[in-house]
């Protein structure tokens, strides 16, 4: 989330998209519902009427897998309608930047395409820059080539019919939800978006969102109260796991993991460290060097030196050209390209798309470790259905660990803020903290590397980490998060103040390049500071009235509530919207100058003046409000990802169309694909004529490995089910609550039918379609009659630069279980 | 009239079910074997073990789906028609709380005669357990007692339930509801006379649960009547016999 959850109270206009907030993050809902209170218009757009639904001012549904469809028509509107915050626009967006003459689009496919390498050369579409290397820019936006008229171009194809064909929306509900939505571009009116994986889990996962934040600049709601791009997240930590790196690309702190070529850490740094000659661009990214420097220093401690670029060599590097993304690891373990795998804290036989290709590539190990609270469907894989054991040469181990609430830590929620929890009470029996199982797992394995029989092994990786998080023998989350943080390395003298070796690093606007800091994180340092524990913080006083409770816990970065709030601000520092501020320049004003910094509210996205004084002339030391961008503005057009410069709308990969409307181009040119022999897709057919999608019940978390296990979580939601229209069960015959048989081109599972009145067929391109959803908390583990994974059906292709799998639209079909 | 009350305004609900199984968490109520049986509402009815259920319904009229999430539980009647019938049969199956007006059954509620108990109550809240006793929703009273608020009020992430001195929850209740009205004209509370579990609803109560208003006709049997009249003399003979 750019913005947070007590946030969303004060939005003029929720539009949940891509999610069923009230059912998967009922905590949400207070918040929605204070909004509401005072005015608020909630719209929800979904396959399927839900509680979100019902508790909603405007539905509109849509056929799975359509939202760029749905959104382009509205950037359409807001365009045709001039709903755009055009002060906002013109000087906190690139809109007046020209693109350069390379820039086409031709028939749903950019400039720049390599048909060979299925990839685009974003170079195609960079902007024009005059003979100094500045960007050209039209403030009119009437340059043809000015990324306002290109996208404005782009969109006119989106019209409400041909939008209404291929999302089988009514039109009338698509013209209430763009003309609600719309009225958020006044300059004292906030919209929000919520989405989850509704959006995440398509081939086109990242053009959804970006669709979304286009919108978002357009109306200016970023940065402001009550607005915001927010992803509410699926997990209780999912956010801290990715701030700390979990992803394959990322190091701790959004550091690009380097790859084989990148051999030295200059060359890391010259690749990754962005500059800019806009002076009136902060281009925060220029402190690179410092996080990752501090970085290395945090890992390999002393053995870091700078002769030894701080042990930059000793860091794991991507094979050129390689990912490692879930599917790319699968795929590979259903190759046999591994002997071992960890399955710790995760259920990847009912958690990944296609889960019987996951199953199958188990049985091609050697050994697995699982960990995990309870025997589920990935540690007791070889005894599953259709499996014989005999045949079946993987190792399993099972470590037990400690539930949430046997451990001590933190956990960083989908607004940012990491909040300290305590430990409730010991784990049962051998179960142990995560933590302290890798500690002695690394212990382990260390000694094993310093046998002389290693050295050809390359053992310096694992000698010169420093691994010291240990008090009396057991793992210490403290000491783990205070080397977060980051302490000074030796004694230094900065800004006039001197810092002794071992103490607590304030901020990271004090990380070092020189190796004198450690920061595991520089994103959370001033998480554990010389203040102590600011994740344990817990006044929960409002002091500015739109709900921020900076004293509560700690978010972020240092504790910003809201990020990009500068652009909350119009140029010469002032609330766009005075009654929701989230912060303002108060510097003192001498003959219309501003000639001092001073703000108040939230903690601001830099401590720089604003662009312009209050008597109107611009200031050279002022700096624009999107300071993670290099040249400081929000991005309608934005190279850096694998997609085209604009959201295009294109099929998924399974669909019901064989073309849709807006070009010969069914698929998302760059989506993943895998080509193993289970990897199969079905065109559209009789075969499987009725999109699939998968989804939650708050009853059960992830695969349920632990909701499953608790008998009044069970008793409410004790089996899969397939909810389904009243027409689509009548076409078929099935009475609801009789067993059914959902299949798809992978794979088949039973589940109850739940015939319902909050599904109905769409109509697209003239043509009735239906749509069905299951739920993927289940498997055969237990309980016993309550049916197996969801994804059993679903397809292992994913987006392109996210890998994650298309999970929310696949094809299948549904029979009565009688018939054969 | 004072003691305690509760307020659940239904317009707030999602179904998300915090209320139903922190009920079940704090009375150590064990889970039951269910199955799906084409609807979310499970366990399908109260039983020995489910004192508070959410109940869902669905109806489409049109283009418009209308869902109706019902938090149900004992509506603590201020003079409650179960606690005649266990009155008659056992002395101290049943007790109304004097601070709050919870209506409590006891273990020798094992004693009366649970068909008449459930018949005779008007909102079809009493179940039997194996070994006989009658149970339902205690107000947690074991809670409350002790300045706490009842579980599932404190587990409602909505603010959809409320509890509190009678007049303070008379009060929220009526305010809410002339909030409501402007965009529910049907909005009304239920029995809030007769009862210390207050329903708000948006829509005709029928629409949420059958039993969301009393029974039309909740009428005293014959046989509860002379039970009535005659209950402690019965005792008397039952225990004469028995001696």
């Amino acid at each position: 989330m750019t913005n947070h959850w007590i946030d969303l109270r004060n939005s003029d206009c929720i539009l949940v998209m891509g999610s069923n907030a009230a059912t998967n993050h009922p905590l949400s809902f207070r918040w929605v519902s204070k909004a509401m209170e005072k005015g608020a218009t909630l719209i929800h757009v979904d396959p399927r009427f839900t509680r979100t639904s019902s508790l909603a001012d405007i539905y509109a549904p849509l056929r799975s897998g359509t939202d760029i469809a749905f959104l382009g028509g509205m950037i359409k509107y807001i365009v045709d309608n001039q709903k755009y915050f055009h002060e906002y626009m013109v000087n906190y967006t690139n809109a007046s930047y020209i693109v350069g003459s390379k820039f086409g689009f031709k028939d749903g496919m950019f400039s720049g395409f390599d048909s060979g390498k299925h990839a685009y050369d974003a170079s195609a579409w960079d902007f024009e820059k005059d003979e100094n290397g500045n960007v050209r820019k039209d403030p009119t936006l009437q340059h043809p080539r000015s990324v306002f008229q290109l996208m404005k171009k782009h969109y006119s194809r989106y019209t409400p019919d041909t939008v209404s064909s291929i999302t089988g929306t009514p039109k009338e509900d698509l013209l209430r939800v763009y003309k609600a939505y719309s009225a958020t571009g006044a300059r004292d009116k906030a919209g929000t978006i919520m989405y989850a994986m509704g959006w995440t889990q398509h081939t086109v996962g990242v053009q959804n969102i970006r669709t979304m934040s286009i919108i978002q600049l357009l109306l200016g709601n970023m940065g402001v109260a009550g607005g915001g791009v927010n992803a509410l997240r699926g997990e209780s930590n999912v956010q801290g796991s990715t701030d700390h790196g979990l992803l394959f690309h990322i190091l701790p702190g959004y550091l690009p993991v380097p790859s084989a070529s990148i051999a030295t850490l200059a060359e890391y740094n010259k690749k990754f460290t962005p500059s800019t000659k806009d002076p009136l661009s902060a281009n925060w990214w220029q402190n690179r060097p410092k996080y990752i420097t501090s970085f290395l220093k945090a890992v390999y401690g002393d053995n870091a030196t700078p002769e030894n670029d701080f042990g930059y060599g000793w860091l794991p590097k991507l094979q050129e050209g390689k990912t490692y993304s879930w599917l790319d690891i699968f795929d590979r373990m259903y190759d046999k390209q591994y002997t071992g795998f960890f399955a710790w804290g995760q259920n990847p036989a009912c958690s990944g798309a296609n889960s019987n290709k996951t199953r199958q590539a188990f049985s091609n190990l050697d050994w697995m470790v699982v960990v995990n609270l309870f025997d589920n469907e990935t540690a007791s894989f070889w005894n599953g259905p259709g499996v014989d054991p005999r045949q079946v040469k993987t190792e399993v181990f099972m470590l037990p660990c400690a539930a949430f609430m046997e451990k001590e830590g933190s956990l960083s929620n989908s607004g940012r803020w990491a909040q300290w929890r305590y430990k409730a009470q010991e784990p049962p029996g051998h179960a142990k903290p995560d933590g302290d199982i890798m500690v002695e797992l690394f212990n382990e394995i260390r000694e094993l590397y310093k046998k002389p029989d290693a050295k050809s092994a390359f053992p310096d990786p694992i000698l010169n980490v420093k691994l010291d998080y240990t008090a009396q023998g057991k793992f210490d989350p403290h000491a783990v998060a205070k080397a977060i943080n980051g302490y000074w390395t030796r004694d230094a003298l900065v800004g006039g103040k001197m810092y002794k070796k071992g103490d607590q690093v304030p901020a990271f606007g004090l990380l070092q390049s020189d190796g004198s800091t450690a920061s595991g994180n520089w994103l959370y340092c001033q998480s554990y500071n010389q203040d102590g524990n600011n994740m344990a913080r817990r006044d929960n006083k409002d002091e500015s009235g739109i709900g921020l409770t900076s004293k509560w816990a700690w978010a972020w970065p240092v504790n910003r509530r809201i990020i990009y709030n500068r652009a909350s601000l119009d140029l010469t520092g002032k609330p766009w919207n005075p009654k929701k501020a989230v912060v303002e320049f108060v510097g003192d004003v001498k003959d219309g100058k501003y000639v001092s910094t001073k703000w108040k509210g939230d903690v601001p996205d830099g401590p720089w003046y604003p662009l312009k004084n209050p008597d109107g002339t611009d200031r050279p030391d002022g700096k624009k409000p999107f300071i993670m961008k290099v040249d400081g503005v929000g991005a309608f057009v934005g190279p850096g990802l694998k997609d085209g410069p604009f959201p295009e709308h294109y099929e998924p990969i399974e669909s019901p169309v064989k073309k849709h409307p807006f070009s010969n181009q069914r698929n998302n040119p760059v989506a993943a694909v895998f080509r193993s022999e289970r990897d199969v897709y079905s065109t559209p057919s009789d075969r499987f004529p009725i999109v699939g999608t998968t989804y939650r019940v708050a009853e059960h978390w992830q695969t349920g490995v632990l909701t499953r296990w608790l008998p009044w979580l069970l008793e409410a939601e004790p089996e899969v089910y397939v909810e389904m229209s009243e027409e689509l069960a009548k076409a078929k015959g099935i009475r609801n609550g009789e067993k059914v048989v959902v299949e798809s081109a992978r794979g088949s599972i039973e589940a109850v039918a739940l015939v319902t009145v909050r599904y109905k067929p769409f109509k697209i391109l003239g043509k009735q379609v239906h749509q069905v959803g299951l739920p993927w908390h289940y498997g055969w583990v237990w309980p016993k009659n309550g049916g197996d994974s969801a994804n059993l059906l679903t397809p292992a292709v994913g987006d392109p630069n996210t890998k994650i799998p298309e999970t929310k639209a696949f094809m299948v079909n549904v029979r009565k279980k009688a018939e054969v | 009239m004072s003691g305690k009350s509760f307020l659940i305004d239904t317009s707030a609900c999602m179904a998300c079910r915090s209320c139903q199984v922190a009920c079940k968490a704090w009375n150590r109520n064990d889970g039951t074997v269910t199955r799906n049986r084409g609807s979310h509402q499970n366990p399908p009815d109260f039983d020995g073990n489910t004192f508070k259920l959410v109940r869902f319904r669905e109806v489409r009229a049109g283009n418009k789906v209308s869902r109706y999430f019902f938090s149900d539980q004992c509506r603590h009647c201020i003079d409650a028609p179960c606690k005649d019938v266990i009155d008659s049969a056992v002395t101290g199956g049943a007790i109304q709380d004097k601070a709050t007006g919870a209506i409590v059954y006891t273990e020798k509620s094992k004693g009366a005669p649970f068909k008449d108990v459930r018949s005779e109550c008007p909102y079809d809240i009493p179940r039997q357990r194996e070994d006989g006793t009658i149970v339902k929703c205690t107000m947690c009273i074991d809670r409350v007692s002790n300045g706490l608020q009842p579980a599932c009020v404190k587990a409602c992430p909505m603010g959809g339930l409320h509890f509190g001195d009678r007049e303070e929850i008379l009060a929220r209740a009526e305010k809410r509801l002339a909030t409501l009205k402007a965009k529910y004209p049907k909005a009304q509370l239920l029995n809030v006379e007769t009862v210390r579990t207050i329903y708000l609803v948006v829509g005709d109560p029928k629409e949420y649960h059958k039993f969301a208003v009393a029974s039309a006709n909740p009428g005293v049997t014959r046989k509860v009547a002379l039970r009535r009249m005659f209950g402690p003399a019965i005792d008397a003979l039952r225990t004469v016999a028995r001696g």
